[in-house]
């Protein structure tokens, strides 16, 4: 049987990364913790993408629980990491259980542009109602943990930092194993045949609600976590349909190989970016298209495919 | 004990077109049936009916003895009514075995034990069992929409046979394959079905496969079956011969 080297080399990932604390300066740090919580959102893409659907609106739920947590924050006091993770993670997954009855009867473009039509209904929500922050948004305050609170200092400390890479890896962990199971299977399937896959006695529907709700809340936890690092939500750097289009961005740079690649996916596209805004102000994103357009035509796998490439030719 | 299958005066039409005639059939546990009948004869109508793909305007659809009239594809599938087609329904980017393995985990483990991975080495070794059945195991790693079309239509029946048949329908298994591997494919076919215990109810236009493979025969002309019973008896109909096997000889010739 194939070996299966993604959890080991995930836990020498998740080493390495909290040493790295120690050792990376502070921007360093900031684009790690911020690549994670993009590579969670991406993570939910991905499952999606592996049933053949894209989701060009995955910023709605993105949106969801960075805005779930805010409001929680600002409005009932709640600090705790854990229980504002939880309610963002409640607020995606209970929107998508709703929308995912609608979402589950299309397919390929048409479901490519209804969820960019629901993510643009929320902005023209919070954006038009000033009971939902119009335009300013919120602010977050630090989080706490349990009944720890960090002293004053700088935002992203390291009980921040090692949750997210914690929660990042936990996440990952629990996605390998659903797309390595029957369940997880069942969406390639879908992405081949529909029709067998009803006749083998399941419900595709069903399966792909399941999946939209599974990535809308992997989707949330980005979000939350997001918030929490920069500690201000706004619909345009939330809910706009342009982060939608920087997750898909993402996805098509990291592909499907392993729930490992929108992670590295995520921190390549933040370098790139970075890198490209402070060397050249003015053609930044023309930078990132080309990246792009060379992954698409050299590796249309993505980046991850690369090392199957490598495994292929030895 | 109840019939395996057994219609009641279905109907179906397609606008002008009438598809299923007041079609009665019953099907008793362990038969072989085959059935034939020109193109446009209402022949996967009928497996379209019994398999929930269609629902028939009237009449009724009972497996043993329950009625199943309408139930969708799934759960009839979940009954024990299993179907291939015509065009394999398969996995084309996917390679034999992840086709079978997502056949036969679907089959055992869905409901209960989903979140178990599904490359196990039972689920592996009991997926190259069913392609050794098949005689197709030597295909294991290729990609299956690049192989041919009988290696595509045995995978497609060995993963309409996951999990417990009893009811097998089969839509023109041997449709698209060259007539001299048409014995080879059937004869493969039923050494896999050997033993199951399973009723076997075959769509086919070759009138040689039918007489040999099949115990009693259905022939379908205009949505009405218009003979039932030995393939000696039915293949010497005059009726069939005049609608269904004189065409069918004329136009192949």
């Amino acid at each position: 049987m194939k070996r299966d080297f993604t959890i080991p080399g995930m836990t020498v990932a998740l080493l390495m990364l909290l040493a790295g604390y120690l050792v990376l300066p502070g921007w360093a740090i900031n684009m790690v913790a911020l690549s994670l919580a993009t590579g969670l959102v991406v993570l939910g893409l991905m499952v999606q993408m592996r049933a053949g659907l894209v989701s060009f609106g995955q910023a709605l739920y993105y949106g969801i629980g960075a805005y779930a947590a805010a409001m929680s924050y600002t409005f009932m006091g709640i600090s705790d990491i854990f229980l504002l993770a939880i309610i963002g993670v409640a607020a995606s997954g209970a929107i998508a259980f709703v929308l995912g009855f609608l979402m589950s009867r299309y397919r390929a473009i048409f479901f490519a542009m209804l969820s960019m039509a629901l993510s643009m209904i929320l902005f023209g929500l919070l954006v038009n109602s000033a009971e939902l922050g119009s335009t300013d948004g919120f602010s977050v305050g630090r989080p706490s943990y349990f009944t720890y609170q960090p002293g004053s200092g700088k935002r992203l400390t390291f009980e921040l930092y090692g949750l997210i890479c914690l929660f990042s890896f936990l996440c990952a962990f629990a996605a390998h194993r659903y797309l390595s199971s029957t369940m997880g299977y069942i969406g390639e399937a879908i992405r081949e045949n529909e029709v067998r896959v009803e006749y083998l006695g399941i419900s595709v529907r069903r399966a792909i609600h399941i999946k939209y709700m599974l990535a809308a809340m992997l989707s949330g936890l980005g979000g939350v976590l997001t918030a929490l690092l920069i500690g201000h939500v706004t619909p345009e750097d939330f809910v706009y349909w342009t982060k939608s289009g920087e997750f898909v961005f993402v996805a098509i740079l990291s592909g499907t190989g392993s729930v490992a690649a929108p992670f590295v996916g995520a921190l390549i596209f933040e370098l790139v970016r970075t890198y490209a805004l402070q060397y050249a102000p003015d053609f930044w994103q023309m930078l990132l298209g080309g990246t792009l357009l060379l992954v698409i035509l050299f590796l249309p796998g993505g980046l991850w495919s690369i090392f199957r490439l490598r495994k292929e030719r030895s | 004990m109840a019939a395996v299958l057994a219609t009641e005066n279905l109907n179906k039409r397609f606008g002008a077109v009438v598809a299923a005639d007041d079609v009665s059939v019953t099907v008793e546990v362990g038969e072989r049936l085959g059935v034939i009948g020109a193109n446009g004869a209402g022949k996967t109508t009928f497996v379209n009916m019994v398999t929930g793909y269609l629902k028939p305007d009237t009449g009724t659809i009972r497996h043993d003895g329950r009625d199943i009239t309408g139930l969708e594809p799934r759960h009839v599938t979940r009954l024990g009514i299993h179907r291939s087609f015509q065009i394999p329904q398969i996995f084309p980017e996917l390679s034999v075995l992840d086709n079978m393995m997502i056949a036969l985990g679907i089959a055992v483990s869905a409901k209960p034990n989903g979140w178990r991975p599904l490359y196990h080495a039972g689920m592996v070794a009991s997926a190259e069992e069913a392609l050794t059945r098949f005689s197709i195991d030597e295909y294991r790693d290729q990609m299956v929409g690049k192989l041919p079309q009988g290696v595509r239509k045995l995978l497609d029946i060995a993963m309409a046979m996951a999990g417990d048949t009893s009811l097998l329908l089969l839509d023109e298994p041997t449709s698209g394959v060259s007539a001299d591997e048409k014995g080879a494919m059937m004869d493969t076919i039923m050494a896999a079905l050997e033993g199951e215990g399973m009723t076997l109810f075959f769509v086919e236009h070759d009138m040689e496969v039918v007489e040999r493979y099949a115990q009693r025969v259905l022939a379908f002309y205009d949505g009405r079956v218009i003979a039932d019973g030995p393939p000696d008896t039915v293949l010497a109909d005059a009726d069939v011969r005049t609608y269904v096997v004189g065409p069918e000889l004329h136009r192949r010739r």
